[in-house]
């Protein structure tokens, strides 16, 4: 079964902009391959092609890719999911700067994440032994500690996209409830203070593209809604 | 923190708070003029009787200041989603709420002048 794909290419280094070119693939009647690995025999045609990938299982976050207009993780998303639409068009995650190819700069990205202070904060003395936690405080976590930060879903929203420099984010701000509710963590205060302005979380609007693109089946909506009660509690 | 001072709240909280509070008065406000509609023959003699009642008066007065705080914060939102010249932004939120302020002094004098 011959699939045609149509790539995004950019090289900023010999091409003035952006283009699609197009490929084709030989695919075995009654087979499947992940889009990745149809990734890899495209780059046997043509080695310039570039993307990242790494642990091709779902778990490293390097190969999140826009495919037929749906951000998703290259390695874990089937070739039969995308077949049967026309030409199979791969994209890199819109919102960030293009480096290369399927490679964009994820450093806004990493900003938003860092911004929210992703560590444990605790004023008081160390224990002696382990930090302990109940089952249900550690449940409080579930949903969350997971997120493996591939970008797919603040790159399919529109508010990362218009302010990506105020906006943190749905995965900064799913990272962002990991630690507000961490029962071991106790600069709630000063992290809900820091997200209390009109961009930070308020410019979420709820459409939740990130719940329909995560790869793991979070849902940062549902973290960024717990975040506004917060915040809400805290300020009436 | 990111700091802002060209919307109408004192910070995020307070735009959420408002721009809902204001959502919920406009709908009640809809339906109050939509059962006025519903259930009166609308001539000039029922339409001013209607609008000359205290409580009409009041619920207009409220709801115009709703739409001009409602409008405030949705459309500062919008212009900043998608205007990113300052200045361009700027004049664009002045004509806006320069027009929801129109709407509002035009309505204060046509209900109660």
């Amino acid at each position: 079964m011959k699939v045609n794909f149509s790539v995004y290419r950019y090289n900023p280094e010999t091409d003035t902009k952006p283009y699609m070119k197009a490929y084709q693939l030989d695919v075995p009647e009654g087979s499947d391959m992940m889009v990745l690995d149809a990734l890899i025999l495209l780059k046997e045609q043509d080695p310039s092609i570039a993307f990242r990938r790494s642990c091709r299982e779902g778990v490293c976050g390097s190969d999140g890719i826009n495919m037929n207009g749906k951000n998703g993780l290259a390695c874990i998303t089937p070739l039969s999911d995308l077949l049967g639409k026309g030409d199979i068009v791969i994209r890199p995650l819109p919102g960030l700067p293009v480096i290369r190819d399927l490679v964009v700069d994820m450093a806004q990205f990493y900003e938003n994440y860092a911004r929210i202070k992703p560590y444990l904060i605790n004023d008081g003395l160390p224990p002696a032994r382990e930090n302990l936690q109940s089952p249900e405080e550690r449940e409080q976590l579930d949903g969350m500690y997971e997120c493996i930060l591939c970008a797919c879903c603040s790159t399919s929203c529109p508010s990362f996209w218009w302010n990506p420099d105020k906006f943190v984010g749905p995965a900064g701000l799913l990272a962002a409830y990991r630690w507000l509710a961490d029962s071991r963590d106790t600069a709630t205060d000063e992290r809900l203070a820091e997200l209390d302005d009109a961009f930070s979380v308020f410019r979420c609007h709820g459409i939740m593209n990130c719940v329909s693109v995560c790869p793991k089946g979070l849902n940062p909506t549902k973290a960024i809604g717990h975040i506004k009660s917060m915040l809400i509690k805290r300020a009436v | 923190m990111v700091t802002n001072a060209a919307t109408f709240g004192r910070s995020g909280v307070h735009d959420y708070i408002l721009i809902r509070v204001t959502a919920v008065i406009l709908t009640l406000y809809t339906f109050y003029l939509l059962g006025f509609f519903a259930f009166n023959e609308v001539n000039y003699l029922s339409w001013t009787s209607f609008f000359s009642g205290m409580f009409t008066k009041i619920f207009t007065l409220l709801a115009l200041l709703s739409m001009l705080i409602h409008a405030w914060i949705g459309l500062w939102q919008v212009l900043t989603d998608y205007v990113k010249p300052v200045g361009l932004r700027l004049a664009c939120q002045f004509g806006l709420m320069l027009i929801a302020f129109v709407y509002l002094a035009a309505g204060l004098s046509i209900i109660w002048g």
